[in-house]
């Protein structure tokens, strides 16, 4: 410890820190313009000079302090140079700012009252102020280019911070400075406008910005000066990153969203996460309970896009993001909560009494919280009588948790993504993280600038790939062979960890007899990567002292996506890179919550926290702690489920927050499937394509007006706190899943979702010790067994939990994809989601500001082979499979290699999925997205 | 005094073909890094430039053996860095230099990287300097093939590549950490110190930046010894233990309105008169000089009643001028306006401020944009209070900015408002207004 004195009062600090802290620690304050704690001190606008005892003024923000050092920090000296400085920046300074005018929020006008040189309304006061302002140039106008931020440079005072936040924090590097001396502006790219820069509209800038030069448009435009603001502390509804968020309302609006400082996102968030959350506005949430008018049956499609009718360049609604809602709306007439739900039950159970308990089945979502998960799983387990309980997990990571359970007995991620602060070598395979887990990327870029070293494999280059030490852009569907050869290598070549192998790893001897096979020469042509280089990487794993795996959809949604996550898994266990800081598997989770929904038990093989169905010492407790006798067969997943419900095995369906018809593969399939179920109950906040089949929909709060926990993709559980009223009747689902378990007969009067939580955390280990309390506001990272245990982010250091503590190498051979291409369909359809839109759009195309940012379909193909069909950007194609055909615009680009092309899969007019093929994984029944055969020609470009 | 100064900095000028590598070993060159080599040890080499008390010549004037002395004992990469920037307006004795001896600018800089135990020196040099830059390139190309650079330099176990830097033309770039950036391909910004480029230079490496003339005098320091350094010059003031002497030769640099401009190596401490009567031969057309800058335009103004000031390291502050800079005079006569001048003065450092710093962005910009609107007939008595408010609560010395810019910018404020008020009081009082044509010529020598 050092000791310093600040102003006669003697602090006690930690060695390195700066003169600024140690005044923070003696509780004076500084005032600073271009310092921030989250960001690095750079020293540049003067403003927290203080005075050592010989004299010296020195910016306390960047100076470390030395042990025994004194210093004054308003001495007259001190303010009179603040003053002279606050008058310099004062004099070109828009009075007041766009953030001065709407929340009082300026630093720099605050601090100009505070000294003097602004009067009490803020207006100019000082004399010499007044003069040179006379004598400032003519202000420029504001640029308004962005969806979501103004930009004015009269406010700006150029203390870098958005600099800093962009270059060093998100690591996007757009904002720097054009100019120099009085000249020098921010500049976004080489000076372009906002919105037209390659800007990504993260809002970390806004966020550090201490005037009015970047504001967030709407607190500009809606928020009054003498309005007082609110806070409410919650989380991101999107991705499974889960960041931290502060709500910012003005009396019942939320006017801004904060990254909230926490030890997973740092305070960070991306664009759908300050900008994403207006959906809840929509003046298409549904606000009552509907039920089907008698002249719309037989079910079927309502809308022109779910029809399917305008697939082919036929007619389409000019511009509508979203589903004809007008007409779809047509087919249903109000009813009572009362009405709806007992239709709901009533219908189910004669359809129960009809065909037996296994022709029910629920889908479950991601996007609901534990205690809703919980709530959905046991209505279709102990309501139903049956395990027909699937979500959107098995479209996701199914092959995934199927591979981590056989070979680590489980499913979780091992150590948390900030964890590359700890690593050497960062692999990250089939994710495109800067677009889908934004903040986490950001994490792992700052690491590669840090010197940690950046393996990215991917048929389809990711933005990622530009900052990686390795890019490898390997065959669609070659992953097996990939690895298999760098495994190889490390065995041939003794790289692996011997004495990790001998007592933790079972399964060497016959994973040798599959990978001996698969000399770098031998694989080198299956997977499109040189040997050398092979080489050269299974190398650089077999020396990294610490090595952390990322993967995402590409590995897992394949017909081998198993084997594919097998691989990652082996090659983590070959070389002892489990069990450490710095090492572990890590599948970064799509949706917020799909970590905690399967954790409640929203799986068909297992009950809350993995316990198997088939197992009867855990059956007969969840039958007493539920009070039924429950179905020991295992249930469907979701593609099963629907090829059920078109056999007729499946008759009637409740869903809850999924839109399978745009998510599932192969949309033709899907929209036969639900339009013969007998019945179908949806709850949603919006009426999805997947409605227009229902007989009873119901209004569902959003993730804004509810209370409940979220278990990010680091474990972490997480506290979602309501911020707005849900809009007319709309209720909480867990509200809603508590009548209709009522009406199965099961008691659930729940008064809160804090009482759901404790009784799911009671029937588990993993969430035994956590209740609202111990979350906090940040959360924690399970297992919690007691609640003062402390988080053990890292797991697996000792033992796996197999039967005997091993982890298992299964070795796998590789084997082509399902559909590969020929004369016929000679390109690779890949799907998957872009930086702006969430899943089936229908909560980001309802957002204003993503859905201007992002507003049409599109499918990326090659430069050379778009110059060989003769298309330019903008022109238009129309993409078919044997499934399917989708009629969208053409953007050229690198991105993919020759031979393959790329669609989003978030867009109903051009549904992805019209084309994707619904062959599954034999294991993790999860469907190739990533990999059809496909024709591509060119086409007009539709009406409307 | 300086009467029977023989030039050694300067011995090669004027000699034909004198950038040659085979002229130049014939007149000696190289001895001294022979000899160094042959018979010194790296410390050794340190601890003779210590006790020659050289002071560095690019404009600080710190002493160049301690500056080698921060380097940490236990570094394992050291990067020469040789400041050829030379952009304080009204200097040229770096240029006259590499355009003429360039294997003396080597020779001094392989001693030092010998000393310094770097392997790698990299010399920044003015963009502008396209002569320069062709020659000293010839010569690093003659000194490879030679086997005075590169692989065992001269046959020792010694080994030096030295790279050849152009800049782009941005004063800031001569302030070592601004160099440094830009020579990693940054925008030259200044950077906080500490850490200094001892510890934390070239790549976050431990980094020595030396100035051009201060590597020659290393070169002759090692070649005629210690003694013959600290025998030019002006000795210490005993009395005075701040007092660090001004010892050996320097070259100055004269412009401005004087009969014969040009660069002339003499002790340290000749007086400033003595420089411009004996050496530049008296004001241009019989008339008598106004103003004077000392060391280049950052260092401010001498009125004529302070000529006979000497140009050492410690006489000028004597005068309210910042120092004795690059010890670039340059001399204005009766007929200049000051308010002109220091219009000029300030819009040169409004546009090479880097914008870092607020109190140098922001008031280098204001005084341009006070002094313009004096120059416009608009000005007020007061704005000179201002100006000097301003002036007085800018820079390093102040406190208030990373780097010396705006010291620099502040002092021609400073002594120009000082020494000559009254000219810019009668200025503002009668309203004059300066077109643009009249305004081109003076200070324009000097920018």
């Amino acid at each position: 410890m050092i000791t310093v004195t600040v102003d006669g009062k003697q602090v006690e600090l930690q060695p390195g820190a700066t003169l600024w802290q140690a005044a923070e620690a003696a509780g004076v304050g500084i005032p600073v313009l271009c310092h921030d704690p989250r960001l690095r001190p750079v020293g540049v606008c003067r403003l927290c000079l203080v005075e050592l005892a010989d004299g010296t003024l020195i910016p306390s923000c960047c100076t470390p302090a030395a042990n025994g050092v004194s210093f004054r920090t308003a001495t007259d000296r001190i303010r009179d140079h603040r003053r002279m400085l606050l008058r310099l920046l004062l004099a070109t300074h828009r009075i007041p700012c766009l953030a001065q005018q709407s929340t009082g929020s300026c630093l720099l006008e605050q601090l100009g009252v505070e000294y003097g040189l602004l009067d009490g309304h803020g207006r100019p006061a000082d004399p010499a102020l007044i003069e040179l302002r006379t004598l400032a140039l003519s202000e420029a106008p504001v640029d308004d280019s962005s969806p979501a931020i103004l930009v004015d440079h009269a406010a700006c005072i150029l203390c870098d911070r958005c600099i800093r936040a962009c270059d060093e924090v998100q690591c996007n590097d757009v904002i720097g400075r054009s100019g120099k001396g009085f000249e020098t502006r921010i500049a976004f790219d080489l000076g372009a406008p906002m919105g037209h820069s390659s800007c990504v509209t993260c809002g970390e800038c806004v966020q550090v910005c201490p005037t009015g030069a970047l504001v967030e448009r709407r607190m500009a435009e809606t928020v009054r000066r003498d309005e007082p603001l609110r806070v409410v502390a919650s989380v991101c509804p999107y991705c499974g990153v889960g960041c931290t968020t502060d709500y910012i309302k003005a009396g019942p609006r939320i006017v801004a969203v904060r990254g909230r400082p926490s030890p997973g996102s740092d305070g960070r968030l991306c664009v759908k996460g300050r900008y994403g959350w207006d959906y809840a506005l929509h003046p298409h949430r549904l606000t009552t309970p509907l039920i089907r008018r008698p002249g719309y049956y037989p079910k079927g499609p309502l809308t022109a896009d779910t029809r399917g009718d305008t697939w082919d360049g036929g007619r389409r609604k000019p511009g509508s993001p979203v589903p004809d809602y007008e007409q779809a709306l047509e087919a249903f007439r109000e009813a009572s909560w009362q009405e709806a739900l007992d239709l709901i039950a009533e219908r189910l159970q004669e359809i129960r009494r009809r065909y037996g308990t296994r022709a029910l089945a629920g889908f479950g979502s991601a996007k609901c919280s534990n205690e809703e998960a919980y709530l959905f799983q046991k209505l279709v387990r102990a309501g139903f009588g049956n395990n027909n309980v699937d979500h959107c997990t098995r479209l996701c990571h199914a092959s995934s948790v199927a591979a981590l359970l056989e070979c680590i007995g489980s499913g979780a991620v091992t150590n948390s993504f900030r964890d590359v602060d700890r690593t050497d070598l960062i692999l990250v395979t089939g994710s495109n993280t800067v677009e889908n887990h934004p903040v986490a990327a950001t994490f792992f870029k700052q690491a590669v600038r840090r010197g940690k070293r950046l393996l990215v494999v991917d048929p389809r280059r990711p933005r990622l790939a530009d900052y990686a030490t390795w890019y490898c852009r390997i065959q669609p569907g070659s992953d097996v062979a990939f690895y298999n050869a760098l495994m190889h290598v490390l065995i041939r070549d003794r790289l692996y960890d011997e004495e990790f192998v001998r007592r933790r790893v079972r399964g060497f001897e016959s994973f040798w007899e599959v990978v001996q096979h698969y000399a770098p020469q031998r694989a080198a042509p299956l997977c499109g990567i040189p040997a050398a280089q092979l080489e050269e990487i299974a190398h650089a794993i077999g020396t990294a002292r610490a090595m952390m795996v990322f993967w995402g959809m590409g590995i897992s949604q394949h017909t081998h996506g198993t084997d594919n996550a097998r691989c990652l898994i082996a090659l983590c266990l070959l070389t002892g890179n489990v069990g450490r800081p710095g090492t572990g598997l890590h599948p970064l989770r799509g949706q917020n919550n799909v970590q905690g929904a399967s954790d409640a038990g929203l799986i068909p093989m297992v009950y809350p926290d993995y316990q198997p169905v088939a197992d009867p010492e855990v059956r007969s407790r969840f039958e007493e702690a539920w009070g039924v006798s429950l179905d020991p067969k295992p249930g469907l997943t979701v593609v099963e489920t629907m090829n059920a419900a078109l056999s007729g095995e499946v008759k009637g369906m409740l869903m809850m927050g999924e839109n399978p018809f745009l998510s599932d593969p192969n949309v033709n399939k899907v929209r036969a499937a639900l339009a013969k179920l007998e019945f179908l109950a949806v709850q949603d906040i919006f009426l999805t394509e997947t409605a227009e089949f229902a007989d009873v929909i119901l209004p569902s709060a959003s993730f804004f007006e509810k209370l409940g926990t979220y278990t990010n993709t680091d474990r972490r559980v997480q506290l979602g706190r309501p911020v707005l009223d849900p809009p007319g009747q709309a209720r909480p689902d867990w509200m809603i899943l508590s009548e209709l378990l009522e009406r199965f007969g099961i008691p659930a009067d729940y008064e809160s979702p804090e009482k759901i939580f404790r009784e799911f955390a009671d029937l588990t280990r993993s969430y035994r010790g956590l209740n609202y309390d111990v979350l906090g506001l940040d959360g924690k990272i399970w297992p919690v067994e007691r609640p003062d245990a402390p988080e053990r982010p890292i797991l697996f250091a000792d033992r796996f939990p197999t039967a005997d503590g091993k982890g298992k190498l299964v070795g796998c051979h590789y084997a082509p994809p399902a559909e590969l291409p020929d004369a016929d369909y000679p390109f690779v359809l890949n799907t998957g989601r872009m930086l702006e839109h969430w899943h089936t759009g229908t909560m980001t195309r309802r957002s204003a500001t993503l859905a201007t940012l992002a507003p049409t379909p599109y499918v990326e193909i090659n430069r050379d082979d778009a110059e060989a069909l003769g298309v330019a950007e903008g022109d238009f194609v129309r993409v078919s499979s044997r499934r399917g055909t989708v009629v969208l615009a053409v953007r050229p680009t690198d991105r993919v290699a020759q031979g393959c092309v790329f669609i989003p899969f978030h867009f109903r007019e051009a549904a992805a999925n019209l084309l994707t093929i619904d062959e599954l994984d034999p294991y993790g029944k999860i469907p190739e997205y990533k990999f059809c055969a496909v024709r591509i020609e060119p086409a007009p470009r539709p009406e409307g | 005094m300086a009467t029977d100064f023989e030039p050694v900095l300067l011995a090669n000028v004027g000699v034909p073909d004198s950038q040659r590598l085979e002229v130049y070993r014939q007149r000696g060159g190289y001895r001294a890094l022979e000899k160094t080599l042959r018979e010194y040890s790296p410390e050794e080499v340190v601890e003779l430039v210590v006790q020659s008390k050289l002071r560095g010549r690019g404009g600080a004037g710190f002493p160049c053996g301690m500056k080698w002395k921060f380097l940490p004992k236990d570094r394992t990469v050291t990067y020469l860095c040789v400041n050829a920037d030379e952009s304080e307006p009204g200097t040229f004795n770096n240029r006259i230099l590499m355009e003429n001896d360039p294997h003396q600018v080597l020779e001094g800089i392989a001693i030092a990287a010998y000393a310094t135990r770097a392997q790698t020196a990299y010399i920044y040099i003015r963009y502008e300097y396209v002569r320069a830059y062709e020659t000293l390139q010839q010569a690093i190309n003659e000194a490879y093939e030679a086997g005075i650079l590169g692989e065992r330099v001269l046959g020792s176990d010694f080994s030096l590549n030295v790279y050849l830097h152009r800049g782009a033309g941005a004063y800031i770039c001569g302030e070592e950490t601004g160099l440094i950036e830009s020579l990693e391909g940054k925008r030259g910004w200044p950077r906080t110190k500490p850490p200094y480029p001892a510890v934390e230079g070239v790549f976050r490496k431990p980094t020595v930046v030396n100035n051009v003339e201060t590597l020659c005098c290393v070169k002759h320091i090692m070649d005629r010894g210690v003694d013959w350094f600290l025998s030019i010059g002006v000795p210490a003031d005993p009395n005075n233990p701040r007092d660090l002497g001004s010892y050996g030769p320097k070259l100055y640099c004269v412009s401005g309105h004087v009969n014969r401009p040009g660069c002339y190596e003499l002790p340290l401490g000749v007086p400033c008169r003595e420089l411009i009567e004996r050496y530049g031969g008296g004001v241009r057309g019989g008339k008598r000089a106004k103003a004077v800058i000392p060391g280049g335009l950052s260092m401010g103004f001498l009125k004529e009643d302070e000529l006979d000031t000497p140009l050492d390291f410690n006489s000028l502050q004597k005068v309210g001028c910042l120092g004795l800079g690059t010890a670039a005079v340059v001399v204005f006569d009766e007929d200049t306006s000051i308010v002109e001048l220091l219009h000029r003065s300030c819009r040169f450092f409004a546009h090479e401020s880097c914008g870092q710093c607020t109190p140098c962005r922001e008031g280098t910009g204001w005084m341009y944009r006070i002094l313009t609107r004096i120059l416009h007939g608009e000005g007020r008595i007061e704005d000179l209070d201002l100006l000097l408010e301003l002036a007085d609560s800018m820079g390093i010395i102040p406190g208030t900015t990373i780097c010396g810019l705006a010291d620099g910018a502040a002092w021609p404020v400073k002594t120009a408002i000082r020494k000559f008020r009254d000219e810019f009081e009668a200025f503002i009082r009668s309203g004059s207004r300066l077109t643009a044509a009249s305004s081109g010529s003076a200070a324009g020598e000097a920018s």
